[in-house]
């Protein structure tokens, strides 16, 4: 290690531990982001299962110190086998009164609290809206705390390089790593490689920022501010090479790897929408993948774009969030009644309207199922974790080629910026998307059906002898011309959704993780697959009968849930929404099951999920 | 256009773009007339039939589609630039040409046509512009006049008027022409080379809709008083008009003027049309009667690279610099570690 021991160094005692919960929190300007990303890169490499949470605010850089411009992302790693970012925290590192101020209620009693003294000014203090300094109101007695001089200690660290204040204020947020890093053996390598490939073009940021890595490090290892450091063992992960993937880009090589395996090109219509952004800046490098990108003028531009594309035979994607979701209906209409095939992306983010952009809720899916006008039954499925946003998105274009219909991906704003390791799959091992582009003008008919899906003929203008019109009038059931007729109407919306009842044929027996059979049976889906899963396995260890079943496909919902649903008990609901898988079920299979509900802009917190449970055992 | 020739496009007729659906416009609406020419003029493109595209929104003019025998795609109000825009930038090798009306161009759909406009998509866009909602039954249009007394507007409407040109003008397109639906040669000179234009070519047609606006250009088409009420374009000559070509455009100050020939007054001091020259593009575009004719033809050319070929020849670079796109090379990205 290239950190520099000043003599030999007293022999500390180093604690064990199971599984660490440590956020960082700071001004939105202080690099949280990065410093979490960075700890996760650096316990990934350390053998560890992670999970973390980035938590930022709408605003790009709020008013410095200010408590709504507190930006903080969280990092679980352990020893075992986990799936979530963790419920309370063992250690919070604060890097200003604001951010100690809202994220404080997380951190439980004796946990770890690591501050920087400097910033517990008086003018700091009273942005944060404290009246007493916390450090001197004796409130934070029942912590371990450690009031650190992170912004002075940086400075000595970078003193002789003659930087600018602000230039200097901006790599306390290294130092806190660096310290971090020591009190949990985490190897910070990966991080100085990640700086010196970031700041290339700046060598002065780039010095600086490692000398001040370097300092916190050091200053973990030599002073004897921490009476231990801590260990946690490498977790027993399956072997093979590992990578960390947010969702979003998960999301984006997802697109990438269908279009690879099916030798269709890409083209992605989309207006700029938070969270969903990074999903188009990730496809808009893959270029050389013949991958189009169009930053359309607006949401509806973005769809349209996408459906035009569609019409001409490339695999049509459009990547929003709630607000542009509902502006986009009208054409998921139009491509459900011309049957052509489309990817329709919905990060979800908390509403209604504007609502918090940043933040995740599940509270889209009434609309992805039923938000259109007329009947026009669309797939929709959704990802249950950052990696699975990537079989998610493969899927989505799987099923849209073949069945020849638009579908919805839901995924999520927890998920879209979460991360996790993914053993990453070699591209040959991936299946292939089969594509046929009809190009025989024997027999053709625009809307002459395939036996097995039902789905119509897929033809590339430019095929001679195919020339067609589709459009968004009702047609006939064969020939696809205008037809008004009261009986071929009937017929054309039964037969749109047997389409959809056709799809449960791509569905695998659905997975159930527990007893086939039982007392309770937990139904979740998208991101809340961690926190359900950690609960569930918690009273399975405990010998309780609960089973969790997660659902990929929400439209078509699997053949065989019905039959599974009769088998246990009681139904529980989990979802970040006021109970919309909830209705379908109870709509669906006359279950009377049961929701918990949350809506606050965060993932559940296994405990949460636990206590219901518990509560449910009892009843 | 680099479309592959095939065998059969020599022996294209009008006949060839006819579909066998029945034409359900009301009986002398002046789509008819426009229809026919579009049919005319495309075996002389030189395109095979399949490699053309018809786009179009609602309205009564977005039923074209269904009555070319080439693809078409029937689509949703005011959205037809942004289905076509995907269209031809994932797929360059076709001839797109987007059919749209007043309402659906310029109200619901105005900032689709701006941005197709402004970026200069390689689509061919027709403004079928008859001044009223004709599908919805007779309310006003954002191109009728103020004042006019509609279903919707039994007081007269109290909308100013949008120009289709100055619109276009302003999104800076690279074409720019004005034709009548029963100027018949006029209207295949201006559409045959609004085809030809690599770039946004945009073409508002005046169109009469003779169940709910009858006679709306009606000076402007009557044998009587159009040759008073039609200023004919012609790059490289000068603006002379009327029915004894009696009469010209001159230049005064920052605006233009009608002026008698004659007296001193010569074609030299009239104004040559010039279709290079937007700033005079955009003065012919606020002509308007009754105090100036009605210019018809070309206002605006201008060369631009369009936008589907800027796309895809960052693509191509892109192949060019890195290869073609390795799948296992992206999944690799990043901060890779083993377990073993």
């Amino acid at each position: 290690m290239a950190i520099n021991p000043i003599g030999a160094q007293p022999q500390r005692p180093v604690e064990e531990r199971e599984s660490v919960v440590i956020r960082f929190a700071g001004d939105s300007g202080d690099g949280m982001q990065v410093t979490g990303m960075q700890f996760t890169t650096e316990s990934a490499l350390a053998g560890n299962d992670i999970g973390t949470l980035p938590d930022f605010p709408a605003e790009i850089r709020a008013p410095t110190g200010t408590l709504y411009g507190v930006s903080a992302f969280q990092v679980h790693f352990s020893s075992r086998n986990i799936y979530t970012p963790g419920d309370d925290l063992d250690v919070l590192v604060v890097m200003n009164p604001a951010a100690l101020k809202t994220n404080l209620a997380d951190l439980p009693q004796n946990g770890i609290l690591i501050l920087d003294k400097a910033e517990f000014s008086e003018p700091n203090l009273k942005k944060a809206e404290y009246t007493v300094s916390p450090l001197d109101d004796g409130s934070l007695a029942k912590y371990q705390l450690y009031p650190l001089e992170i912004t002075k200690m940086t400075t000595l660290a970078l003193k002789d390089m003659n930087l600018p204040n602000r230039s200097v204020m901006r790599c306390r947020n290294f130092f806190a790593l660096g310290v971090v890093s020591w009190l949990f053996h985490r190897p910070i390598e990966p991080t100085l490689h990640w700086i010196s490939e970031r700041f290339k073009k700046t060598p002065e940021v780039l010095e600086a920022n490692i000398r001040a890595l370097k300092a916190g490090y050091n200053y973990g290892e030599n002073t004897e501010i921490f009476a231990s450091s801590y260990s946690v063992k490498p977790a027993p992960i399956a072997p093979g090479e590992y990578r960390n993937i947010t969702g979003n880009t998960a999301t984006a090589l997802g697109f990438v790897a269908a279009s690879k395996k099916s030798g269709v090109p890409i083209f992605l219509g989309s207006y700029p929408i938070t969270p969903a952004s990074d999903v188009l800046h990730e496809l808009a490098t893959f270029k050389n993948f013949g991958v189009v990108t169009f930053q359309a003028e607006d949401e509806i531009a973005g769809v349209g774009s996408a459906l035009g594309a569609a019409f001409g035979g490339a695999i049509a994607i459009t990547t929003t969030a709630g607000p542009g979701m509902n502006l986009k209906a009208e054409t998921v209409g139009l491509a459900a009644a011309v049957e052509l095939p489309m990817v329709i992306t919905d990060i979800q983010r908390a509403g209604p309207s504007t609502g918090m952009p940043t933040k995740p809720e599940q509270a889209d899916l009434l609309q992805a199922l039923y938000g259109r006008h007329g009947e026009a039954p669309v797939p929709v499925i959704a990802a249950s974790t950052p990696v699975d946003c990537f079989y998610a998105a493969f899927e989505a274009v799987r099923i849209a080629v073949t069945y020849m219909t638009p579908v919805i991906l839901m995924t999520d704003g927890y998920l879209a910026n979460a991360s996790e390791p993914w053993r990453f799959p070699k591209a040959a091992d991936l299946p292939d998307v089969k594509v046929e582009f009809r190009t025989d003008p024997q027999g053709f008919f625009p809307y002459l059906r395939d036996e097995r899906t039902l789905a119509r003929p897929w033809v590339r203008p430019g095929t001679p002898g195919l020339e067609h019109r589709v459009g968004g009038l009702e047609k006939d059931y064969l020939t696809g011309n205008i037809s008004y007729a009261p009986t071929n109407h009937e017929q054309m919306v039964r037969v749109r959704y047997r389409k959809m009842a056709k799809i449960t044929q791509e569905i695998p027996p659905t997975k159930i993780d527990g007893a086939e059979k039982g007392k309770l049976l937990v139904i979740g889906w998208g991101s809340t697959y961690g926190s359900i899963t950690a609960a569930v396995r918690e009273f399975q260890a405990k010998g309780k009968s609960v089973s969790h079943v997660h659902l990929r496909f929400l439209n078509p919902l699997p053949a065989d849930l019905g039959e599974i649903i009769g088998r246990f008990e009681k139904v529980l609901v989990p979802e970040m929404n006021m109970g919309q898988l909830l209705r379908v079920l109870r709509a669906d299979y006359l279950v009377d099951a049961v929701g918990l509900n949350k809506i606050q802009g965060r993932p559940f917190k296994v405990s949460e999920i636990s206590a219901k449970i518990a509560r449910m055992l009892e009843e | 256009m680099s479309t592959a020739s095939t065998a059969s496009t020599a022996k294209l007729t009008r006949k060839d773009f006819v579909t066998d659906q029945d034409v359900r416009w009301c009986p002398g609406c002046g789509d008819y007339s426009i229809l026919a020419q579009v049919q005319k003029i495309m075996p002389e493109l030189g395109v095979p039939r399949e490699q053309i595209v018809f786009i179009s929104g609602i309205g009564c003019s977005s039923r074209f589609p269904y009555y070319m025998n080439t693809y078409g795609f029937h689509t949703i109000h005011g959205r037809a630039p942004a289905i076509a825009t995907g269209l031809k930038v994932s797929r360059p090798d076709l001839m797109v040409w987007v059919v749209t009306g007043d309402g659906d161009g310029l109200s619901i759909g105005g900032n689709h046509l701006m941005h197709a406009l402004r970026r200069n998509v390689d689509l061919k866009i027709l403004l079928f512009n008859n001044k009223i909602y004709g599908l919805t039954k007779g309310q006003y249009s954002p191109t009728s006049e103020l004042g006019k007394v509609t279903k919707s507007t039994p007081a007269g409407s109290t909308d100013y008027p949008l120009s289709p040109m100055l619109f276009a003008m302003g999104a800076e397109a690279t074409f720019v022409a004005r034709t009548v639906d029963v100027e018949v040669k006029h209207q295949q000179d201006v559409l045959s080379r609004a085809a030809r234009h690599k770039g946004a070519a945009f073409v508002e047609i005046l169109q009469n809709c003779n169940v709910f606006n009858d006679g709306a250009f009606e000076s402007l088409t009557d044998k009587g008083t159009k040759a008073d009420a039609q200023l004919v374009l012609e790059h490289g000559k000068p603006m002379v008009f009327g029915k004894d070509k009696d009469r010209g455009i001159r230049l005064k100050g920052l605006a233009l003027e009608v002026v008698p020939l004659g007296n001193g007054i010569g074609e030299s001091d009239l104004l040559v049309h010039d279709e290079h020259d937007p700033v005079l593009g955009f003065l012919l575009s606020r002509l308007a009667p009754p105090a100036f004719p009605t210019p018809l033809g070309v206002f605006r050319v201008a060369e631009r690279p369009s936008f589907d070929e800027l796309m895809n020849r960052q693509i191509a670079e892109a192949k060019a610099k890195s290869g073609e796109g390795d799948l296992d090379k992206i999944l690799r990205q990043g901060e890779l570690w083993t377990v073993s």
